[in-house]
């Protein structure tokens, strides 16, 4: 018999290349508003500001198990907050996007307060019925153009040949840090815990995790990356509704986008993004038939397949591009060679 | 007097949506689930009465007999076969396909009925009051939506008291498990509870696209403020769901007398008011878990 020794691996050799590829795709990104005309930019900038939303409601429900209807309330935030930095303040509108994503987390705390006192299927309409008060009340508020809403002119001012790539780039980065600061979470002691509540709250809450903190830093997060997405679509969009900007519609956009992708993984909003774009770009001269169509498909993946499209793909053989779980690997003393993951023993995902 | 007259009007406005909100309260006590597309359902039910009163040129409240037999087939044959396949894997599967329902169905009204308002003609009704001063006048049809508001929550909580299927109902909101011990088939149940909710949900559709103008998209907001009519008079109890459509429709009211566009806004205030000081409502019998 040999003796044997246990190591915890996280990432093997086809993570490596997978992180490898994806930072190729990150460049190749990167390198878009050197050869590509200001419109597609303009039009990537939408898709990029869904993924980054999209990966937020994932954290949000997937990992937080918090399903809310109402983060549209934080989108309305940031780009409320944009011109309130550019136009209100005078500041200059790329530092205020950054400053809008912080108001949104900042008006998130007390608003937590009031959405945690709801559960389940309450929260989910609680948080909705949260954002229609947001929106009533900047309709309300004349300084920032009531009802008919207003124009960031202080970001219109800037060159178009500047604003527009300048916007992409600032796109891609919300939607590169988002996946980033979904990764890194999930990594951390935080995600820890969470993925404890996921599988099991009350088991994760007898073993001493602070569930309600935990919930609550998850909520901000994502209000905070809401916020962000906003203020950068609407410095792509220039005016803002409050109508559209509070839109139930974005939160639609978000469930879809992630349910079809695979709830609950870091893939699945990346997949489900781009399912969106095909199909958008597809349907876009059949009026609103888009939608009834990503409507029954989400039906039909929650009813028949609740892990989405990474789940069918990951279904035949595991697969992370973006490595949570902990492996115990065997590494056999007489045999060393054995360093890849093979006998996974207790994956934990 | 104004002011009498508003709380007057507030409150027959209230019966509308507690109309409304007795179905998500009765959903949810027997099945914990919360419908999404419960308001969208009911504007399904509207639009199914225009069709009727165009088609056969039938009065709205006439078209109820053709109307209220499709939702409760609808009510049935989705939970059967749709809603009942999510409720074993917890809160979040519900929710998204209700969620996804309700946006297949605006997107559906929008295509076939486009964005235009439409309205209901009931005829006479709409507009004449029993007038009691110069100063008060109360309308026959929001005096009529408030008693069959009444009759239909009375109907419901005596179902639910003296019948064999109302036993069930209780006994399944209780523990579903022991209640399918005792025979009691629960699939079946769901999509007869369901049924029934949409039934409640049809009539509260057709009166309310008597009332006033209704869109494609008007169902998100029935689903809004029979959710609060719900939350301010507490889980569980359908009289508490009639007052708090009365809270609820009281503000509105009120708001919108002191401005037009904060009518809406004073009711999420009352209601968020009440989630911060009373959360588990005004007259609750049940905690949600």
């Amino acid at each position: 018999m040999s003796e044997s020794r246990f190591k915890v691996v996280r990432s093997n050799r086809r993570n490596r290349i997978a992180l490898a590829i994806a930072g190729l795709v990150v460049v190749a990104f990167a390198s878009v508003p050197l050869w590509a005309q200001p419109s597609f930019q303009r039009t990537l900038t939408t898709y990029l500001c869904l993924l980054a939303l999209a990966q937020m409601w994932n954290l949000l429900a997937g990992y937080g198990g918090l399903l809310s209807v109402g983060q549209q309330a934080y989108i309305g935030l940031g780009a409320y907050g944009l011109w309130v930095f550019t136009d209100g303040l005078g500041l200059n509108p790329f530092l205020a996007v950054p400053l809008a994503g912080l108001a949104a987390a900042l008006i998130a705390l007390p608003t937590s307060v009031l959405a945690f006192r709801l559960r389940g299927g309450y929260f989910a309409i609680g948080t909705w019925v949260i954002a229609e008060a947001y929106r009533l009340i900047v309709t309300n508020i004349g300084w920032v153009g009531g009802g008919s809403g207003t124009t960031v002119t202080g970001a219109s001012h800037v060159k178009m040949a500047t604003r527009i790539p300048a916007t992409y780039l600032m796109a891609l980065g919300v939607a590169v840090g988002s996946v980033l600061l979904v990764y890194l979470l999930l990594r951390s002691r935080l995600g820890l815990a969470l993925t404890a509540v996921r599988d099991n709250e009350t088991g994760a809450e007898s073993l001493g995790v602070d569930v309600a903190r935990a919930k609550r830093y998850v909520y901000l997060i994502s209000a905070f990356g809401c916020g962000l997405a906003g203020a950068v679509t609407y410095l792509n969009l220039l005016r803002i509704q409050p109508n559209a900007a509070f839109s139930v519609q974005w939160t639609a956009l978000m469930i879809f986008i992630v349910v079809i992708g695979g709830v609950g993984s870091i893939e699945g909003p990346i997949i489900g993004t781009v399912v969106f774009l095909a199909l958008q770009e597809l349907l876009s001269d059949y009026g609103s038939w888009y939608l009834v169509l990503l409507g029954a498909v989400a039906m039909v993946i929650t009813i028949w397949n609740p892990r989405g499209i990474w789940g069918l793909i990951t279904s035949r053989r595991p697969l992370d591009l973006f490595p949570l779980r902990r492996y115990l690997s065997v590494v056999d003393v007489t045999a060393s060679e054995a360093s890849e993951p093979k006998g996974s023993v207790g994956r934990s995902e | 007097m104004t002011w009498v007259n508003l709380v007057i009007q507030g409150i027959l406005l209230g019966g509308l949506y507690a109309l409304f909100a007795s179905g998500l309260s009765l959903i949810f006590g027997v099945m914990r689930l919360v419908n999404l597309a419960h308001g969208d359902l009911s504007n399904v039910a509207a639009f199914l009465a225009l069709l009727v009163v165009d088609g056969l040129g039938w009065n709205p409240f006439l078209s109820l007999v053709i109307v209220l037999p499709v939702m409760f087939g609808i009510g049935y044959l989705l939970q059967r076969y749709v809603l009942n396949r999510t409720l074993e894997r917890g809160p979040m599967p519900p929710l998204l396909v209700t969620f996804g329902l309700a946006v297949v169905i605006q997107n559906l009204l929008l295509e076939a009925f486009s964005a235009d308002s439409q309205g209901l003609d009931a005829g006479h009704i709409e507009d004449t009051a029993i007038t009691i001063s110069s100063r008060l006048a109360v309308g026959w049809l929001p005096l009529l939506t408030m008693g069959v508001a009444v009759a239909v929550i009375g109907g419901l909580q005596l179902f639910l008291a003296r019948t064999q299927w109302g036993r069930g109902f209780r006994a399944t909101s209780d523990n579903q498990r022991a209640a399918q011990l005792v025979g009691i088939n629960n699939k079946r149940l769901y999509g007869f509870a369901m049924a029934l909710a949409l039934v409640t949900a049809g009539i509260a559709g057709v009166f309310i696209g008597i009332r006033t103008t209704f869109t494609p998209d008007a169902g998100s907001l029935r689903l809004i403020f029979a959710y609060e009519a719900v939350i301010i008079g507490g889980l569980g109890s359908l009289w508490g769901t009639l007052a708090g459509g009365i809270v609820l429709g009281v503000a509105q009211t009120l708001g919108s007398r002191v401005d037009p566009g904060f009518g809406v806004l004073a009711g999420h205030l009352v209601f968020l008011a009440i989630l911060a000081l009373r959360p588990q409502g005004l007259f609750a019998k049940q905690v949600d878990e």
